[in-house]
C-alpha cells in the first residue's frame, strides 16, 4: 500500500507486526485522544530499609533477571562520552543474553563497539531516534534479522505508553545519586544537564538501575529521576568520558557558507511576522541551525524584543541569551555542553522537562505546540518540501530524526536551513530517499541560493516580499541545482526493508531498504 | 596536444578532483582509473565527460587516474586541461 506522501509501506513487517501507513501530521491527533490503548506501569514493593546498592553494573544486571527476548533501554545524555551502554551490552552479551531489542533514545559514535553484537544475534532490533557512523552503516547493509524503528523524541514517549517498546531493564547513567536511586545529571565531575528522555523509561521498565561516578549523601536533589522508580543503584568509577559527556561550551560555526544562511535565515524570520514580543524559540545545536540565534540575537537587541522561552536541545549559546534577558525561560529536555549544567543547576527560569512534556503528541499539550519559530536542518528536502534527516547519499544511516518532525509540526514558523548542494551532491531534489518530517510541516526553506516558502503559506511569502526578501519556486531552485551538479542516479537497494520510519503519532511515514 | 611527461592536477580536497595523466605510445588507446565518493550518482556521468574533454583535445592515447572527492563539472574539466597542459609542457607545474 502506498501512504499519503506515496511512499510504498507494507501492510505488515515480519518483527513489526501490522503498519499503519502515516496519513498526514494531524489526521490522528485531530479525534483528541489516541486509538491505542496504553499499558500500566508496573507496580513494585520494597520493604524499609533495604538496600538498592549494587557492588557492580554486573551484580545490578543479573539481579534484574535478564532474560533472551528482552528491551533494554538508554538514554543518551552522556552523548559521545558514554560508556554505560556499551558495558550493559557486554554484560548482557556474557551472560549469554540473545535476541535482544535496544531502545537507546539515540545512538551516538561512543556506541560502535556494539557493533559485533548487532552481527552475533545478542541484539536483533534497534529502537532509536537516531543511528550514525559504522552502525548506521551495518544496520541498512541488514545485519540485523528485524527491522530496526526511527522514531522522534516524542514518538518514543507514545511508543513505550502503548507498550510497543516494552522495556525489561532500563540503566540510566547520573551524574549524581543517592543510594535509593534519586539522580540528576545537573552536578557531579560527569554533569550532562537534562535527563529529559531518561523519565519514561524510569517509569516504564520492569527493571530500573540507576549507573553513578558520583554517590550523594541522601536526598539527592534536583531529582530528575525519583527513588519511587528505581530498583537498584551502582557505584562505578566512571560513566564515561567526562570530556565528551561535558566538554566546554558550544561555539558558533565560522564557516562562510553556513554563515550566510543563517543570515538569509534571520532576515526570513524577522519578515515572517513571527517575531514578535513574547515569541518562543527553538534552533538546533549545530552549524547554520545555531548560527541562526547569533543574528536573531542581535536583532532582538536592535528590536528591543523579549522572548518568553527557548526550547530543546539547549546550548550555552541559549543561555547566554536567557542570562542577557531576551528570553524569560528555558524548558531543557537535552543540555549540549557544560555551561548548560551549570545554569540549570542555578537558575531558577532554566527548567528541566521530560521527552513527554517537550514532544509527545498524545497528552494535553507538549511545549513543541507552544513554539512560534524553529530553525531546523536538513540532509536533503524535496519539492515538496518532505525533509530527510536520517539517511546519506549513499543510503545508509547516518543521522537523527530527533525533535525534527515534532516542532516543525507545532510551530508557527518551521525554517529549514541547509546548502542547496553538498560536495557535488544536490540537497534540495525532487525526491528524498527518505521522508522524516511531512512537506506540510514546513514554512521555508532558506539556502544560499535561494529561499522558498511553502505555498500552503502564501501569507508568509507577502510578508517575505513586502520585507524585501527575494523567494523563488522550490521547483526552480531544484532545476537550478541539478543544472550545476548534473542529474543524480537514483540509490540502488535491495527490496528487503531493514528499517523503518515512525512519524510521530505511531505511523509509518517511510521504510529504509537494505543498501546494496 | 602532445603529451610528453606525468603530469598532474588537483587536491585531494573535498569538492575537488586529483587528476593524473601518463602518455602512451600511439595504438594503446584510452585507460582510465577513476574513483568518486559520488560514483553511484555521477560516476558515469565523469567518466563520459573525461572522454568527450580528450575528444575535444584530440588525445586518443593516455593513461588518465582520476580520485574524485566530489568535484563539480568544470571542477573536473579545468583540472584535467591543467594535468594535460602540464603534460605537454605547455604550462608550469607542481609535479615535472
Amino acid at each position: 500500500m502506498k501512504n499519503i506522501l506515496q511512499r510504498e509501506i507494507p501492510e505488515t513487517l515480519e518483527g513489526i507486526g501490522e503498519i499503519e501507513p502515516f496519513q498526514g501530521a494531524f489526521t490522528k491527533l485531530r479525534k483528541g485522544w489516541m486509538e491505542e490503548e496504553t499499558v500500566p506501569p508496573p507496580n513494585k514493593a520494597k520493604m524499609p530499609h533495604s538496600s538498592k546498592m549494587c557492588s557492580n553494573l554486573k551484580e545490578a544486571v543479573i539481579r534484574t533477571n535478564p532474560r533472551n527476548g528482552m528491551t533494554v533501554s538508554f538514554h543518551h545524555h552522556l552523548r559521545g562520552g558514554d560508556s554505560i551502554l556499551v558495558e550493559t551490552i557486554k554484560i548482557l552479551a556474557e551472560l549469554g543474553i540473545k535476541d535482544i531489542t535496544l531502545a537507546s533514545s539515540s545512538l551516538t559514535s561512543a556506541h560502535e563497539p556494539i557493533l559485533p553484537y548487532l552481527k552475533n544475534g545478542t541484539i536483533t532490533q534497534i529502537y532509536s531516534s537516531g543511528i550514525r557512523g559504522e552502525i548506521g552503516e551495518a544496520v541498512a547493509k541488514g545485519v540485523m534479522p528485524k527491522p530496526f524503528v526511527i522514531h522522534s523524541h516524542g514518538g518514543r514517549v507514545r511508543s513505550v505508553h502503548t507498550g510497543k517498546i516494552k522495556i525489561d531493564l532500563t540503566v540510566i547513567a547520573a551524574s549524581a545519586a543517592d543510594i535509593e536511586g534519586n539522580s540528576t545529571g545537573a552536578h557531579g565531575p560527569s554533569a550532562f544537564g537534562s535527563m529529559g528522555y531518561a523519565v519514561i523509561d524510569a517509569r516504564y521498565a520492569r527493571q530500573v538501575v540507576v549507573v553513578t561516578d558520583n554517590i550523594v549523601d541522601y536526598p539527592c536533589v534536583p531529582q530528575a529521576v525519583t527513588q519511587n522508580f528505581v530498583d537498584y543503584v551502582v557505584k562505578v568509577d566512571s560513566i564515561g568520558d567526562p570530556s565528551k559527556i561535558a566538554g566546554g561550551t558550544t561555539r558558533i560555526t565560522k564557516a562562510p557558507m553556513d554563515l550566510q544562511i543563517a543570515r538569509l535565515a534571520a532576515q526570513v524570520i524577522e519578515h515572517s511576522g513571527e517575531l514578535k514580543e513574547g515569541f518562543s524559540f527553538q534552533v538546533g545545536a549545530g552549524g547554520a541551525s545555531l548560527a541562526v540565534a547569533k543574528y536573531i540575537r542581535k536583532i532582538m537587541k536592535q528590536k528591543v524584543i523579549k522572548g518568553s522561552f527557548i526550547l530543546g536541545g539547549v546550548t550555552s549559546y541559549g543561555v547566554d541569551m536567557l542570562n542577557e534577558g531576551l528570553f524569560k525561560s528555558i524548558f531543557d529536555v537535552q543540555s549540549f555542553d557544560a555551561a548548560v549544567s551549570t545554569s540549570l543547576m542555578t537558575n531558577p527560569y532554566h527548567i528541566e522537562i521530560t521527552a513527554g512534556l517537550y514532544a509527545n503528541p498524545f497528552n494535553c499539550g507538549c511545549m513543541t505546540n507552544k513554539l512560534d519559530i524553529v530553525v531546523l536542518g536538513a540532509l536533503e528536502i524535496d519539492t515538496d518540501f518532505n525533509v530527510n534527516v536520517i539517511t546519506g547519499s549513499e543510503g545508509y544511516v547516518r543521522g537523527a530524526s530527533g525533535g525534527h518532525s515534532d516542532t516543525a509540526s507545532g510551530a508557527n514558523l518551521t525554517v529549514v536551513v541547509c546548502p542547496s548542494f553538498r560536495g557535488r551532491i544536490p540537497i534540495v531534489k525532487e525526491k528524498v530517499h527518505t521522508i522524516v518530517t511531512p512537506g506540510e510541516s514546513i514554512d521555508v526553506l532558506v539556502t544560499e541560493r535561494g529561499i522558498c516558502v511553502n505555498p500552503n503559506r502564501p501569507e508568509l511569502k507577502e510578508n517575505l516580499i513586502k520585507g524585501g526578501i527575494a523567494v523563488k519556486e522550490i521547483k526552480d531552485l531544484a532545476a537550478e541545482v541539478e543544472k550545476i551538479t548534473g542529474v543524480a542516479k537514483p540509490i540502488q537497494n535491495e527490496e528487503r526493508i531493514v528499517g523503518i520510519v515512525e512519524y510521530r503519532d505511531g505511523t509509518v511515514i517511510d521504510v529504509i531498504r537494505q543498501v546494496k | 596536444m602532445e603529451l610528453k611527461i606525468k603530469a598532474q592536477a588537483g587536491s585531494f580536497e573535498s569538492s575537488d578532483v586529483l587528476i593524473m595523466v601518463e602518455p602512451q605510445p600511439t595504438g594503446v588507446g584510452r585507460k582510465i582509473e577513476l574513483e568518486s565518493i559520488v560514483m553511484q550518482q555521477f560516476g558515469d556521468d565523469l567518466l563520459n565527460q573525461i572522454h568527450r574533454d580528450l575528444d575535444a583535445l584530440g588525445i586518443d592515447d593516455i593513461r588518465v587516474i582520476i580520485n574524485d572527492k566530489g568535484a563539480l563539472p568544470p571542477t573536473i574539466s579545468a583540472r584535467l586541461e591543467t594535468a594535460l597542459k602540464r603534460s605537454a609542457g605547455l604550462q608550469a607545474g607542481t609535479l615535472t
